[in-house]
């Protein structure tokens, strides 16, 4: 029961900072009350699929910015427009405050405003991507160990 | 007794169809409908949903596995055919303009919830979409059901729905949106468009017309 209790603590910790730190907002923990016995794995999807829309959206991006006879900008936005909204929908606040930002370059075709943001959203994206996997990991442990996941508001 | 939700006898769940561009979008809100007691169909696209529905030109109008759609809700923002332009289309159909339709959009631009309010949208969500968000969909499409038919009863929630509204805003002609935390209605961020005396009255106008 100890290691459970170590573990747990130790999920509730690393949760708290991944909010503290603005990687995670109140969505993730919404879509974590979402989780149930019919679907254990839902938050471990979403996120599969999260993570593969970044990098379908990412290279859609990188594509269009390196155009060398005009960037289509609109090409851009729509895809920072959608990397926005599932950042979003899953809660990944740095990703989504980045393809804020991003907009605005693309609505002031501003090339180099662009690539530096695409720099910075993959950027947020690869921590992202680390930090949940830890997070998966401790689940994992503590499943295994024959804990419950806490739920951490 | 039995876990309420997902073992309800399919006749009495309600059949939603949701159409959203984005995979995780989908996942997450047939997740919601699903906990919310409801039987799910997600499409990507305004084409895919007019063709399950039936809709489609080439295929005729046969539905697709004869499952009657109780709610239709679509993301805004798609692209092809946007969630506007397919609402639209539903409402201009004799078969299907009765289903309700609820919009989802990222983007809380007045005159765009206006516009899909006009067109005989019954709701507009702005994403990310809860699970209160879900279930108050469904009160207000299982409470439409009940009055369906029955003119006199939705006159009076009419009536009921203008007497809130009177009674949390300062007088019945204000204007403001009522955002305390005393209102009747269940008030968020994300609902704050939905709940003003305009809005609300604009849908009971459009719940008369139907």
């Amino acid at each position: 029961m100890d290691v459970v209790n170590q573990l747990q603590r130790q999920f509730i910790d690393y949760s708290a900072s991944l909010h503290r730190e603005g990687f995670l907002d109140d969505q993730f923990t919404q879509l974590q009350k979402l989780q149930d016995d019919n679907s254990p794995d839902f938050v471990v999807e979403v996120a599969s699929l999260f993570f593969e829309d970044c990098e379908k959206l990412i290279n859609n991006m990188a594509r269009a910015l390196e155009q060398q006879q005009g960037v289509d900008f609109r090409q851009v936005d729509a895809s920072v427009h959608q990397l926005k909204g599932s950042s979003s929908s899953i809660g990944a606040m740095r990703v989504k405050d980045v393809c804020v930002a991003f907009r605005s370059f693309c609505e002031a075709q501003n090339r180099e405003g662009c690539l530096r943001c695409l720099q910075q959203v993959t950027h947020e994206y690869s921590l992202l991507k680390n930090k949940l996997q830890t997070l998966f990991r401790l689940q994992q442990q503590i499943l295994a160990a024959g804990g419950s996941i806490p739920v951490v508001e | 007794m039995e876990v309420a939700g997902e073992v309800l006898a399919s006749e009495s769940q309600l059949h939603v169809l949701a159409v959203d561009d984005s995979h995780v979008d989908r996942k997450v809100i047939e997740k919601l409908l699903k906990i919310s007691s409801c039987k799910v169909t997600t499409v990507e696209s305004g084409a895919r949903a007019l063709q399950f529905l039936g809709l489609d030109e080439e295929k005729g109008s046969l539905g697709f596995n004869g499952l009657k759609v109780n709610l239709i809700m679509t993301d805004y923002s798609m692209p092809g055919m946007t969630g506007y332009e397919l609402l639209k289309r539903i409402k201009r159909s004799s078969t299907f303009r009765e289903i309700p339709v609820v919009i989802m959009s990222s983007e809380n631009i007045l005159t765009r919830i206006d516009s899909c309010l006009e067109e005989g949208a019954e709701e507009f969500l702005v994403k990310p979409v809860k699970l209160s968000d879900v279930k108050r969909v469904m009160n207000d499409c299982i409470r439409r059901g009940e009055t369906e038919g029955n003119k006199r009863r939705r006159v009076d929630k009419r009536k009921f729905e203008d007497d809130n509204h009177a009674s949390s805003s300062s007088s019945s002609s204000s204007s403001s949106i009522p955002s305390s935390p005393s209102s009747p209605l269940p008030s968020s961020p994300s609902t704050a468009a939905t709940s003003s005396p305009l809005h609300s009255l604009k849908r009971a106008k459009l719940r008369d017309h139907n």
